[in-house]
């Protein structure tokens, strides 16, 4: 395609990116730069149903006339990105001054919001991505070698799991690993503890949300592989069976450099995805065990009664930081192999 | 002939309107945010009696905390009126979101009693009509069989748990909505407080929670959630409300305003007949309950014409003040509106008053501190952190979310 023809091709595309991802993305890391305004507070008289106190409120005069003088807060530059509830740089200082043994330091740090979430994330991450590779591959590849007769039906049914909304595949198996739901229950009798639960320990719940993970991607890597397969040219499969190959050494040697490209595909989506782990945590409750980058996110925008926006927007770029990061070492594979197909 | 009859009209349709409570048929358009629990209903549906001509909406949600700045800050702002509590009205004031309403009460008012209004510096911010609190429920029968009295204090309440669980009758025999984030924090806030504690530095915004009360507080939390069913930590209010209505509790603190869930025709009628109420327990020998006070109240939108906050204003007033109201949907809450007679559903909220609860702290920077708790306080429960470590890591949490936003 000549690059004209392209860039009046992409141009709407383009354009619809930088005005809801560029643009939005900007704003959010001016944002992080930015914190409250001093509170100018001043002592009323308040009085209720339960009788009168003097206590603080907010002075909104002297407010509001800060506010108007500038309007986006006061500039903090990296202050919040430093702060105690992410980097924390200054604590963990401390720590290292402070703790005789890396485990104990390993400790502490782990014990700081955003380390204990990145911790989260990272571990879902790294069990979820190549399991949903890896089960997505023998699925695609169990289906693609039976009967066309009932292979409709066995797709359908094995594409399920992402036809159901995170929100409620979650929801289900909550109830169900409930002290009193169906797992939950006879896990107690089986282990003869009645006092086991799968949603107080925390590594049992991380346990239970990286399985539900693994289940809800696994049939998007199927799909992919799937289609994938379908492709694969018969000729050189024949030839290798008359060369007396093994089903193995012929998905070894032959399907899988055929598919190579779309298995990088999926573990680029499958790791940006999964960086982004959200849905689970609320659907199982598991706040108090596991917390992820982008559940900080919405601690800081709903959770609490005064919306932390310097926070959420700070979280949110060291988001994308590390999804770019994670996300390196496959684009830059993939840009030296662009390099030398050329 | 024709006078008498019109007089005679006039007086049958005047004092029938008057009965039902004091309505000046507004116009405009009106816009409700509310929680969603039965009184809240009952209260918006008097309301919507009231709308005269007026564009009636009202949006009932348990997430309205979240709803509620966003929506409030537009301009001109989704919603018309908020109905609020001590806690979330905080935030409204914060940023500046609700208007006062003196000359609305001079005009409209009549029914409201003095009492309900709440005013700071002067100003009339919300109109209160029902009060809140969290109680003890327990089960008579249960409590009768094993001879245990009623408990007065949370010791009590530990040490008739222990001996429900020694007698075999129930593994698991107490309750509270220990959920991680606000429910968990708010069993704190209630803890603390009976415990004598104080959240801040007198006038100041520094926390001051990492001293003796507050490891008193931490360790009295994790003896009831030992006695607690062991997925403690993803139960809220609605979940423990279920645990009761199964029978697999005896003893929980839980909110008045769901005593009416608890006591109606659905569920075991076994279970229903024993559930009793009474007071909020005691703590660490200290003579007022370990629990806050709250009210719920509207209050009206500042980003919002004149005209519909007047609207907004008669209609709510008029549920505000309306004995009738009050008179059906007694066993509903606790209303503050002149007339209510407090029936058995009210005790816990009437005990409470009269041991001297104090109300939740209605500061500022209270919901930062809120937030913390919420999810520092979780480790501990869990056994993986000293008490001190957890207090140490509140404040610290706390200290950061505060200095962002200039608190300190």
């Amino acid at each position: 395609m000549p690059n004209k023809t392209f860039f009046w091709f992409f141009l709407p595309t383009g354009l619809a990116m930088i005005l809801f991802i560029g643009l939005p993305i900007i704003s959010t890391g001016i944002q992080s730069f930015y914190a409250q305004h001093d509170q100018v507070v001043k002592e009323v008289k308040k009085c209720d149903p339960f009788g009168c106190t003097v206590s603080i409120v907010v002075d909104q005069e002297a407010t509001s006339v800060l506010r108007d003088e500038r309007p986006l807060g006061k500039f903090n530059g990296f202050g919040t990105y430093v702060d105690r509830n992410h980097l924390a740089i200054e604590q963990i200082s401390e720590f290292w001054d402070e703790t005789d043994t890396l485990g104990e330091f390993i400790d502490q740090v782990t014990n700081l919001p955003f380390y204990k979430a990145l911790l989260f994330t990272l571990t879902y991450c790294l069990f979820v991505t190549p399991n949903v590779l890896l089960l997505g591959f023998i699925i695609a590849l169990s289906l693609n070698a039976i009967s066309r007769k009932i292979r409709g039906p066995l797709i359908f049914g094995t594409i399920l799991p992402m036809i159901v909304t995170p929100l409620v595949g979650s929801l289900v198996l909550f109830w169900m690993i409930d002290a009193e739901g169906i797992i939950g229950a006879n896990l107690q009798l089986m282990m003869e503890d009645p006092y086991l639960s799968l949603k107080s320990s925390r590594t049992l719940t991380w346990i239970t949300i990286i399985i539900y993970g693994i289940w809800h991607h696994s049939p998007f890597a199927f799909v992919v592989f799937y289609a994938a397969l379908q492709t694969v040219p018969q000729e050189p499969v024949e030839a290798a069976i008359i060369d007396g190959a093994s089903r193995y050494q012929r998905i070894r040697h032959i399907v899988l450099p055929h598919i190579y490209p779309v298995v990088t595909f999926v573990a680029l989506i499958s790791l940006m995805d999964n960086f982004r782990v959200f849905e689970p945590i609320i659907g199982f409750s598991a706040e108090g065990s596991a917390q992820s980058l982008s559940w900080l996110i919405y601690d800081n925008l709903v959770n609490e009664e005064v919306i932390l926006f310097g926070s959420a927007a700070a979280t949110s770029m060291m988001t994308i930081i590390g999804i770019a990061i994670l996300l390196a070492p496959v684009l830059i594979r993939t840009w030296k192999e662009f390099r030398t197909a050329r | 002939m024709k006078k008498i009859l019109l007089t005679l009209l006039f007086i049958l349709f005047g004092s029938t309107a008057y009965a039902d409570g004091h309505c000046s048929k507004p116009s405009g358009s009106i816009n409700i945010l509310a929680n969603d629990f039965p009184a809240l209903r009952t209260f918006v549906e008097t309301a919507k009696g009231c709308k005269g001509s007026a564009d009636f909406k009202v949006t009932h949600s348990s997430e309205h905390n979240k709803i509620a700045v966003p929506a409030l800050t537009a301009n001109p702002s989704e919603f018309s009126a908020r109905i609020a509590a001590n806690s979330s009205i905080v935030p409204l004031m914060n940023q500046d979101l609700i208007r006062p309403m003196d000359d609305l009460v001079k005009k409209y008012g009549k029914g409201i009693q003095d009492s309900q209004l709440i005013t700071i510096d002067g100003k009339v911010m919300a109109v209160a009509f029902m009060a809140n609190t969290q109680h003890l429920y327990y089960r008579e029968d249960v409590l009768k069989e094993l001879g245990i009295p009623v408990p007065k204090t949370y010791e009590e309440v530990v040490a008739a748990s222990e001996k429900i669980r020694a007698s075999g009758k129930m593994q698991h025999p107490y309750a509270a909505a220990y959920k991680a984030g606000w429910n968990l924090a708010e069993e704190f806030v209630n803890m603390f407080i009976g415990h004598g504690g104080e959240f801040f530095k007198a006038g100041t915004a520094e926390p001051s929670i990492n001293n003796a009360k507050g490891v008193a507080t931490l360790n009295m939390l994790k003896k009831l959630a030992s006695l607690s069913n062991p997925d403690y930590l993803t139960h809220d209010s609605e979940a423990i409300k279920v645990e009761w209505e199964s029978g697999k509790v005896a003893l929980m603190t839980l909110w008045a305003s769901r005593s009416g869930t608890l006591l109606d025709d659905e569920g075991d009628a076994k279970i229903t007949a024993a559930t009793k109420l009474t007071g909020p327990a005691t703590v660490g020998g200290g003579n007022i309950p370990a629990a806050t006070l709250w009210w719920d109240g509207f209050t009206l939108a500042k980003n919002r014409s004149d005209s519909d906050a007047e609207a907004s204003f008669i209609a709510l007033a008029h549920a505000a003040s309306n004995k009738k109201m009050v008179a059906d949907a007694a066993d509903q809450a606790v209303w503050l509106v002149e007339g209510f007679v407090p029936g058995p559903k009210s005790i816990g909220v009437i005990e409470a008053v009269k041991m001297g609860a104090k109300p939740y702290p209605m500061l500022p920077q209270m919901g930062l501190m809120h937030g913390a708790l919420g999810s520092e306080i979780v480790e501990f429960l869990q056994g993986k952190e000293s008490a001190e470590q957890a207090l140490k890591d509140v404040e610290a949490a706390y200290i950061s979310k505060a200095k962002e936003q200039g608190f300190l």
